[in-house]
C-alpha cells in the first residue's frame, strides 16, 4: 500500500482492496477469539480489535465516496501537496495523551507519599498504574509527538508527500489501539512483567505489524524525494524506527500459552532475560527518547530561529558515534548482579564514552542560535527547545556518571534513578515536544501566530519550576535513601531498616507529587493556547509576531 | 540545491544544501569536544586492561579477559563480609557460648547483643510489629508488659525460634480457639451474649440479662483457656480479656467476629533462618522493650 502514487486519493485501488480483505480476516479472527477465549481481558481485547477493523472499513468505505466530493490538498508555497490531516490528527493525541499521562504521574506520585490514594481497589493499585504512567508519557505523548513530527519533517525536508494514502492513516490509528489496548491490559492486570515492554504477545504483534507499515512509509518517502541529499533530521528518526523495531522483536520474543490466553512465556530466561531486557530498556532511552527527538531537534530549532544548524561534520560524527555506542550501554542497568563482570564493564565503559556522541546533539543545537540569541528574550518557544537541549546536556552527562559502578553502587534502585530519568523525560522530551507543538500548530491549521505567546511563556516557568521541585527532591530523597541503606556501625551492622529510609523519604515524595501538578498545570495551560489557536483567535494585547513560516507552510491565511 | 553560500551572520561558509530553508554551517568540529572524546575512549582502553572485561575463545572454551588487576565482583563481596565477620566473631562467639541469663548480666555483652537485635528486628520483625515495635492490629505492641504467650527470656526465645501457629516447625506454639460460630459450635444469640459478657468483664458494658446467659456460656466454652475471670492463660496463649489491650480491636463487633469466626494468627518460625546467636540477640532486645519478665 505504501507504493501507491499520491494521486486517486480514496479510490478502491489494488491497495485499499488488500487492506479492506485483511481487515474482514481481522475482523473474523476477533470474533473467533472472543467467542472461545474463557479470559475476559481476552474477550474485551478481542472486542477492541474488531472495533477497530469494523471501523477501519466503515472508514475506507467513506473515504471512497468523499473523494468524489473532496478538492485535492492545498499547495504549499513550494508546490507540493502535503499530506497534513493525519499530522493535525497526531498532535491532538499527542496533547491528550500527555495530559493522561502526567495525571496519572501526579496521582502514583501522590499514592507513594500517601499509600490511602490506592483505594484498595485493584485497577487503582500503584502496581497497575505505574506501567499506565510509563507507557502513557514514553509510546503515547512522545510516540505520537515522534510519528506526527517525522511525518511533517520528512516531507518538507524532502519536499515531496508523505508515501502511501491510507498508510499514514492506518500507522495512527493503529498506533492509538496498540495505547489503548496496552493501558487497559495494564489496568486488568495484563503483563509480561517487562519494564518498559509491558504489553503481552497480541500488542506486540499488532505493534510490529504497525511499526512496519511506519517504517514502509518513512523509507518511501525518503526513496521519492526531490533533494539531493537527506537532511539530518531523517537520519536521526530512520534510526529511531529502525532500531525500535528491532529492539522490540527481540525483547519481547515469547510463546503464548495459546491463541485464547493474554499470557506467554518469554524465550530467554535467567541473566539472560534480564540482559536482553536492559539491551531494550536502554536502548528505548537511546534510540526512542534520544535519537527520536533529536530528529525533532534537527528540524524544529533551525526552523524556529530560522538560522543554519552549526557545524554538519558535527552532525555526522556524532550520529554514528550515538548509533555505534548507545547499542551497548544497557548492562549499566545490571551492576552489581548475576551478570557477568566483563558485561558489567562494557556496558559501563560504553556509557562513558557515550558521552560527548550525546553531547554533540546538545552543541549543534545550541549553537545553531548564534546570531539570533536575543529570540531567548522575545520568543518563549524558542526558550523552552534551548532549555530542552539543556536538560538533555544535563541528563546526558548525569547518565554516564550513574553508569560507573562506584556511583552506582549508590544510586542504584534509589530515587536518584527517579530524578534522572525525569530530568530527561520533563525537561528534554517534554520541553522539546511542547516547543514542536507550539511550532507545528499555526503552520498545520494555517494561522499567523499562536493564540498567546504570554500564555507560552506561562507554560514555560511554571513547567521549568515543577522540573525543578522534582528532580531536586528526587536528588536528596535518592542520595538520603543510598546513604542510609548503606549505613553500618562498627560492628557491621545496619544502621536503619528499611521501613526507616521510606519514612524519611516522606516529605520528598510530597515536594516530587508537587512538580508532577505543576507540569501537568502548565500542559494545560498548552491545550489551552492550542485550542484557541486552532480556533483562530489572537489573544487581545498579544504582540503580532507572525510565527516564522518558510516555503514548506502554507501561507497562513487571517483568521475567520 | 547546491549552490556555495555564505552564511551573514557569522560568515562562516554553508555546505550549499538546503531543505526547506534549513542550511547546515561548515564548521569544524569544537576543539574541546574531540579531545574529551579521545580521552573517554582511552580510558576505557584503559579499564579494559585493568578490569574483567572483552569475551574470548581461548583453549577451546568461551570465557573472558581477567583484567591484570584479578578483580571479582563476587570475591569483593566475600571478602568485605569476611571482613565484617572476623570483626564480629568474638563477640558473636560468646554470645553463642553464653546462657541467654548470664549475657543478661554482662553488660559488655549485653550492650553488643542489644545492638545486633535492634538491626536484627528492623530487618525482619519491624514489617509487621512495627519499626518501634509497637505493633498494628493483629500484631502484638512488644512495648508492653501484656504477653500472650509469656513475656520471660525463655519464652520470647521459644516464640521467635518456633513461631506461632507455623506448621512448617513441630515444636511450634500451636493452640487454637475454635470458629464458635462458623463450626456451629454456638448460635448467632449465644455469641452475642457471650459478646456482651465480654463487653461487661472488659469494662465496657453492663451486665445485662444478655451478658448473664453470656456468663454462663463462657464458663462452658471459653474458661478452659481464658480462665474463671477471663484474665487469660499464657501457657495456653489465651489473652487476658479483662485488661483494655486487644490484639484484634475492642469494640463490641470486633469482639463479636473474633468469638464467631476466630483469629488464627500466624508468626513464622526464626529458627534456621537466624542462627541461635541472633536469636538471642533478638530476645535479649525484645526482652529490653519495656516488658520483659
Amino acid at each position: 500500500m505504501a507504493a501507491s502514487k499520491e494521486a486517486g486519493a480514496g479510490t478502491f485501488g489494488a491497495a485499499t482492496l488488500g487492506v479492506g480483505a485483511a481487515f474482514v480476516l481481522g475482523a473474523f479472527l476477533s470474533i473467533y477469539i472472543a467467542a472461545k477465549t474463557h479470559e475476559a481481558a481476552m474477550a474485551t481485547h478481542a472486542t477492541f480489535f474488531l472495533l477497530f477493523f469494523v471501523f477501519g472499513l466503515f472508514a475506507l468505505g467513506k473515504r471512497h465516496f468523499d473523494a468524489l466530493e473532496r478538492g485535492p490538498d492545498p499547495q504549499a508555497q513550494d508546490g507540493v501537496q502535503y499530506s497534513d490531516g493525519v499530522i493535525r490528527a497526531g498532535v491532538i493525541a499527542t496533547l491528550f495523551w500527555g495530559i493522561a499521562g502526567f495525571a496519572v504521574g501526579v496521582l502514583i506520585a501522590f499514592q507513594l507519599a500517601f499509600p490511602v490514594l490506592n483505594f484498595d481497589v485493584s485497577w487503582l493499585s500503584f502496581g497497575r498504574l505505574r506501567p499506565l504512567h510509563t507507557s502513557a508519557v514514553i509510546f503515547a505523548f512522545g510516540g505520537n509527538a515522534l510519528i506526527a513530527t517525522s511525518f511533517y519533517a520528512v516531507q518538507r525536508t524532502c519536499k515531496t508527500r508523505l508515501a502511501g494514502d491510507i498508510a499514514p492513516w492506518f500507522v495512527f490509528w493503529g498506533y492509538q489501539l496498540f495505547i489503548v489496548l496496552a493501558a487497559t491490559g495494564y489496568l486488568m492486570g495484563v503483563t509480561q512483567s517487562k519494564e518498559y515492554a509491558e504489553p503481552e504477545w497480541y500488542v506486540d504483534l499488532w505493534l510490529t505489524i504497525v511499526w512496519v507499515v511506519y517504517l514502509l512509509v518513512f523509507l518511501v518517502t525518503l526513496a521519492k524525494r526531490r533533494e539531493p541529499h537527506i537532511y539530518v533530521a531523517n537520519w536521526f528518526y530512520l534510526a529511531f524506527i529502525v532500531t525500535i523495531a528491532m529492539l522490540h522483536i527481540g525483547n519481547n520474543l515469547s510463546i503464548p500459552v495459546s491463541l485464547l490466553s493474554v499470557k506467554s512465556y518469554t524465550f530467554f530466561g535467567g541473566v539472560q532475560d534480564a540482559l536482553i531486557q536492559w539491551w531494550y530498556g536502554h536502548n528505548a532511552v537511546g534510540f526512542f527518547l534520544t535519537a527520536g527527538f533529536l530528529g525533532m531537534m534537527y528540524y524544529f530549532v533551525p526552523k524556529r530561529a530560522e538560522r543554519p544548524v552549526y557545524s554538519y561534520r558535527l552532525s555526522i560524527i556524532h550520529f554514528w558515534a550515538l548509533i555505534f555506542l548507545y547499542i551497548w550501554a544497557g548492562p549499566h542497568h545490571l551492576h552489581f548482579t548475576a551478570l557477568p563482570d566483563w558485561a558489567q564493564t562494557l556496558g559501563m565503559t560504553f556509557s562513558i564514552m557515550l558521552w560527548m556522541p550525546s553531547w554533540g546533539g546538545m552543541i549543534n543545537g545550541l549553537m545553531t542560535l548564534s546570531g539570533a540569541w536575543d529570540k531567548l528574550r522575545t520568543d518563549p518557544v524558542i526558550r523552552m527547545l534551548v532549555v530542552s537541549i539543556a536538560f538533555y546536556g544535563m541528563s546526558t552527562f548525569e547518565g554516564p556518571v550513574m553508569s560507573i559502578k562506584a556511583v552506582n553502587s549508590l544510586s542504584h534502585y534509589t530515587d536518584w534513578t527517579i530524578g534522572h530519568v525525569h530530568s530527561g523525560a520533563l525537561g528534554w522530551v517534554g520541553f522539546v515536544s511542547f516547543g514542536a507543538i507550539y511550532c507545528l500548530v499555526p503552520w498545520l491549521w494555517r494561522r499567523k501566530e499562536l493564540y498567546s505567546l504570554a500564555l507560552v511563556s506561562w507554560h514555560f516557568w511554571v513547567a521549568t519550576l515543577g522540573i525543578v521541585l522534582y528532580i531536586t527532591s528526587m536528588w536528596v530523597s535518592g542520595i538520603m535513601q543510598g546513604l542510609m541503606w548503606r549505613a553500618y556501625n562498627d560492628l557491621g551492622l545496619l544502621e536503619y531498616s528499611f521501613v526507616e529510609t521510606v519514612e524519611a523519604m516522606h516529605p520528598f515524595y510530597i515536594i516530587r507529587g508537587l512538580g508532577g501538578v505543576l507540569f501537568l498545570l502548565g500542559a494545560l495551560i498548552m491545550v489551552y493556547n492550542v485550542y484557541r489557536t486552532i480556533r483562530g483567535d489572537v489573544r487581545q494585547g498579544e504582540k503580532l509576531d507572525a510565527a516564522p513560516a518558510g516555503s514548506g507552510q502554507i501561507i497562513a491565511t487571517p483568521a475567520e | 540545491m547546491s549552490t556555495p553560500h555564505k552564511d551573514e551572520v557569522t560568515g562562516v561558509e554553508t555546505t550549499g544544501h538546503e531543505w526547506d530553508d534549513i542550511r547546515e554551517l561548515n564548521n569544524p568540529l569544537p576543539k574541546w569536544w574531540v579531545y574529551t572524546f579521545y580521552a573517554t575512549i582511552v580510558w576505557s582502553v584503559a579499564y579494559f586492561i585493568f578490569m574483567p572485561s572483552w569475551p574470548v575463545f581461548w583453549n577451546g572454551e568461551w570465557t573472558a579477559l581477567e583484567g591484570v588487576l584479578g578483580y571479582s565482583q563476587r570475591g569483593a563481596v566475600t571478602e568485605e563480609l569476611a571482613a565484617i565477620d572476623e570483626g564480629r566473631a568474638e563477640y558473636m562467639q560468646s554470645i553463642a557460648a553464653t546462657d541467654i541469663s548470664k549475657i543478661q548480666a554482662n553488660p559488655e555483652l549485653m550492650e553488643l547483643a542489644v545492638a545486633g537485635g535492634k538491626a536484627l528486628f528492623g530487618d525482619n520483625c519491624a514489617p509487621c510489629h512495627g519499626s518501634g515495635a509497637q505493633g498494628f492490629k493483629g500484631y502484638p505492641n512488644l512495648n508492653d508488659d501484656n504477653w500472650i504467650w509469656g513475656g520471660t527470656l525463655e519464652a520470647i526465645q521459644t516464640t521467635i525460634t518456633h513461631g506461632i501457629r507455623w506448621e512448617l516447625d513441630d515444636d511450634t506454639r500451636f493452640n487454637m480457639m475454635p470458629r464458635f460460630l462458623t463450626d456451629g459450635i454456638l448460635n448467632r444469640e449465644e455469641v452475642s451474649n457471650v459478646t456482651d459478657y465480654v463487653m461487661a468483664i472488659s469494662g465496657q458494658g453492663e451486665m445485662t440479662a444478655g451478658a448473664e446467659a453470656g456468663a454462663e456460656i463462657f464458663g462452658q466454652q471459653c474458661v478452659a483457656c481464658h480462665g474463671e475471670t477471663g484474665a487469660g492463660n499464657q501457657e495456653l496463649g489465651a489473652p487476658n480479656l479483662t485488661d483494655a489491650i486487644w490484639l484484634y480491636g475492642g469494640n463490641r463487633s470486633d469482639i463479636y467476629e473474633s468469638i464467631a469466626k476466630a483469629r488464627a494468627g500466624v508468626m513464622p518460625a526464626w529458627g534456621g533462618r537466624l542462627s541461635d546467636a541472633e536469636i538471642k540477640e533478638l530476645t535479649l532486645y525484645v526482652h529490653t522493650l519495656g516488658g520483659g519478665q
